[in-house]
């Protein structure tokens, strides 16, 4: 992807971020969120991650937003007074994850990366990346499988009225 | 092409927004939605890195990661529900009986 | 030479099995004690003969030695557990043993109708087999292990009538001061130690060339060694400063005062210096201190026993008095004499000591001598032993006290290390001895009785049990001054025999003797009410004497008290502001510091969030700057 691509669709993505955390009303934070997940999968692409790229579409921004919503729409979550508490708590962990932020930069920048080499066909393709998971990463595949299992038990279990 | 370091920053600066989000907001569902904020950008990162080195480990990664904050998203929405029910408020600052 | 006997530690192991007999089986046989009791005792002393005679089957440079075991193996320090039997230890055997068993039989009636007899045949069996692990020990380590063994049973058997408080406070007394003077022996085995690495006692006279090459401080080892040695020895032995425990330990059943404190205990220091004369050799000055040590005591306690009116306690300074001139003997290179007069010491020491507990038994408890009198048609055997006794102790030719005194006397003036002004103060020591004696005796025995109805009534000669030993002893004591004695020790030592004293000291020696006799028939035999006139004619001086020249209230003010305080500070001050402060802080300070701690857990999960973030930035700090 060429850079000033790249710059653009960064400062939208980082834009969209900014949204869903200063947001009064959760719904247009969710909306937000959507927004930002979208952005992100163009990056996947970039990077050739095709599969992902679907993933991403269809279970975040598909699935798990959906869920976001339901559950507020359900519960009827209102608008807030404020969105953020005092200025002081924001200034204070604004100042931490700001050092958080350079620390990992200062890292990466430090070191000497190569420049991205050119891959062959079919990376990140969903026949090698199935080739992957049931050969090599067999064994978390089938416990994952087990986790998803689990959590739509737990889900239900947790979501009775009355338990 | 765009550098590694790029995405990587991109990923710092996302990361440290869903930081924020999580130690600011007091509406529980915010809080969620900013946790899923980090784990994207965490994302990225591995996709970035899988590229940079050519193998496809990265992207494995991202898949489990993606199945696991899906279950994730279920089971504690169905908290976010049960302790709705329970206490009537979705504000962090009102539950806190688990304390000293 | 050496030979090797493997049988030796019978000698010890008999009295040690009486102990554990004693210990296991009376409650089942209550007859047990007085017939194991001295029945083991009878066994060691058979064993201790045979050996003597094993011995002069080699002659007499050979040592008898039973290796019993390795005991420390530390770095350059190897203990061995041996027993060695030369003619110096043999002798110390004999005398142990032997008196040992008679006073066992003795004791056997004393103490028949007591309850705790079982008890205290424990004691006294514990105690000879101490004593004997004292005397023939070939390492001065399991010297030191019967040395406090002896004090440990010197404190049981004082306080042995512990009901009585004064008896348990004698044998505190007692364990105490030794313990200062154990402190001191202790400090002479390091410097040993540090000096030539071994407290092997024939290691030591190897290595005599080391030991007077070495200093500490400026001073010469052996000195140093010498004198820190004499510290102990002072307080075993009873001598200037620490003597002021032995009058105190006649609270004690008098077979003990007779066994421990007359014949063998109190001889442990004697016989320590004897053994470690190749180290006192190398120190003249050590030597000399002994000897003055000695004199002065000799003539101390001499002095304060001629006010004394306890029987018992006239003896115990009589003891003091009679340690000290052997001390003097060793001081002045007359070993040979010293031990001489150690042995015929525990003959008439130790039959005056028994004809004493015989007069107080037909008394019926009685210790005052003011109450007695005209004993003699009561109890004849008694008189009759005690008198050989007395004139043994008071020096009359040809009775062992004579010979044993005049040699060390001699030594005095003509031994080695001569020092004449001890000589002239033991020959004072020598006339007040014969004057004390000679009072003891007239007041005990001579005279009109003088005490009330119901004792007059109760008088009795004591049984068989204890008269026997009486005259077993008497014998000695008449007889004793021919022994060989000074000629084997000296060979063991390694001194020359010095000529025979002119006839002129012996004819003064005997002058003096028979001159305190004399005097003493005089105060208290003739016309009576001499004595209270010199009494008052002394005044101020004979209460001091009487109460023993205020020694026990000096130490009292000048260590006992201070002591007290500082212990009384550290209980009221000390341990309430530092030790408990400290543990009571510190838990003060977990439960401050857990009260402020716990506000972390404020039940938001968003704070948790935070101290996790925080964290993070904490390693990734880390991690960057490495």
């Amino acid at each position: 992807m060429n850079a000033v691509l790249f710059l653009v669709l960064a400062a939208l993505t980082i834009a969209a971020a900014l949204a869903v955390v200063t947001n009064r009303n959760p719904v247009y934070s969710a909306l937000a969120l959507v927004s930002t997940l979208a952005l992100m999968s163009c990056f996947f692409v970039a990077l050739e991650a095709y599969l992902i790229w679907a993933l991403q579409l269809v279970v975040y921004a598909g699935a798990i937003v959906v869920l976001f919503l339901f559950v507020i729409m359900l519960l009827n979550v209102q608008r807030e007074e404020r969105a953020l508490p005092a200025p002081g708590a924001v200034v204070s962990v604004a100042a931490g994850a700001g050092l958080l932020a350079l620390g990992v930069a200062r890292a990466v920048t430090r070191t000497a990366f190569a420049s991205m080499p050119a891959v062959g066909d079919g990376y990140g393709s969903p026949a090698h990346l199935a080739r992957r998971l049931f050969t090599d990463y067999l064994v978390s595949f089938e416990i994952t499988s087990v986790l998803l299992l689990v959590a739509i038990v737990g889900a239900v279990v947790l979501g009775k009225r009355r338990v | 092409m765009v550098p590694l370091s790029w995405y990587l920053l991109l990923s710092a600066v996302l990361f440290a927004i869903g930081v924020g989000g999580v130690l600011l907001r007091r509406n529980l569902i915010v809080v969620f939605m900013a946790i899923e904020l980090m784990l994207n950008a965490v994302n990225l990162s591995f996709v970035a890195f899988a590229r940079q080195l050519g193998a496809e480990d990265g992207q494995v990664i991202v898949f489990f990661v993606l199945a696991v904050a899906a279950a994730e998203a279920g089971v504690g929405l169905a908290i976010f529900i049960q302790l709705f029910r329970a206490r009537e408020t979705l504000n962090a600052d009102e539950v806190t009986t688990l304390r000293w | 030479m050496v030979i090797a006997v493997p049988w030796l530690r019978w000698i010890v192991l008999w009295p040690a099995l009486g102990v554990l007999l004693h210990l296991l089986a009376s409650r089942r046989w209550p007859r047990l004690a007085p017939l194991a009791g001295p029945g083991v005792i009878g066994l060691a002393f058979a064993t201790a003969c045979a050996a003597v005679v094993t011995l002069a089957g080699h002659g007499s440079e050979a040592a008898l030695v039973d290796g019993v075991y390795r005991w420390i193996r530390v770095g350059a320090l190897d203990v061995q557990v041996a027993l060695r039997v030369d003619w110096l230890s043999a002798i110390m055997v004999l005398v142990v043993t032997g008196i040992g068993f008679l006073i066992h039989v003795y004791a056997v009636g004393y103490m028949h109708d007591d309850p705790d007899r079982t008890r205290f045949f424990v004691y006294l069996n514990l105690f000879v087999a101490a004593m004997l692990v004292l005397v023939l020990a070939d390492n001065l380590l399991v010297l030191f292990v019967g040395w406090e063994g002896v004090g440990l049973c010197s404190y049981l058997l004082i306080g042995f009538w512990y009901r009585e408080p004064a008896n348990a406070d004698a044998g505190k007394k007692a364990f105490l001061v030794n313990r200062i003077g154990d402190a001191g022996f202790l400090l002479g085995l390091f410097v040993l130690v540090q000096t030539i690495g071994t407290l092997d006692i024939a290691s030591i006279e190897r290595q005599t060339d080391v030991l007077a090459a070495a200093t500490l401080g400026g001073w010469p080892v052996p000195v140093v060694v010498g004198l820190l040695l004499l510290l102990g020895a002072t307080g075993k032995s009873a001598q200037i400063p620490l003597y002021v425990w032995l009058p105190d330990a006649m609270a004690g059943p008098t077979p003990v005062s007779a066994l421990i404190h007359a014949a063998t205990m109190v001889t442990a220091g004697v016989y320590m210096i004897a053994r470690l004369h190749a180290v006192y050799a190398l120190a003249p000055v050590a030597l000399a201190v002994v000897a003055f040590v000695g004199a002065a005591t000799a003539l101390l306690a001499a002095v304060i026993a001629l006010a004394q009116t306890d029987i018992k306690k006239v003896l115990a300074y009589s003891t003091v008095s009679q340690l000290g001139y052997m001390f003097l003997g060793l001081g002045v290179g007359a070993t040979g004499a010293a031990v001489f007069h150690l042995v015929t010491h525990a003959f008439f020491k130790g039959l005056l000591f028994l004809g004493a507990g015989s007069v107080i038994h037909g008394m019926g408890g009685e210790q005052d001598m003011r109450k007695m009198g005209g004993l003699r048609a009561h109890m004849p055997i008694t008189f009759a032993t005690m008198l050989v006794a007395t004139l043994a102790i008071a020096g009359v030719p040809p009775l062992s006290g004579f010979f044993s005194k005049d040699e060390i006397l001699w030594g005095a003036f003509a031994g080695p290390h001569a020092q004449p002004v001890a000589g002239v103060v033991g020959y004072a020591a020598a006339a007040l001895t014969a004057f004390y004696m000679g009072r003891l005796f007239i007041l005990t025995f001579l005279g009109t009785c003088r005490a009330d109805e119901h004792t007059r009534h109760h008088l009795h000669e004591s049984p068989a049990v204890m008269t026997i030993p009486l005259l077993v002893l008497a014998v000695l004591a008449a007889g004793g001054g021919f022994l060989p004695v000074p000629a084997l020790v000296e060979r063991v030592v390694g001194e020359h025999h010095a000529p025979h004293a002119p006839l002129g000291m012996l004819a003064l020696a005997v002058a003096l003797a028979l001159g305190g006799l004399a005097v003493a028939w005089r105060f208290y035999g003739g016309a009576p009410g001499w004595p209270e006139r010199v009494t008052r004619a002394a005044g101020p001086l004979y209460t001091l004497v009487r109460d023993k020249f205020r020694v026990d209230e000096l130490y009292g003010a000048l260590v006992v008290r201070p002591l007290f305080a500082l212990a009384d500070l550290g209980a009221r001050v000390i341990d309430p502001a530092l030790i408990d402060a400290a543990a009571d802080g510190a838990a003060h300070l977990v439960r401050r510091s857990g009260e402020r701690l716990r506000r972390i857990e404020s039940g938001n999960v968003q704070h948790y969030a935070a101290l996790l973030l925080a964290g993070a930035l904490g390693l990734l700090g880390f991690v960057l700057i490495r």
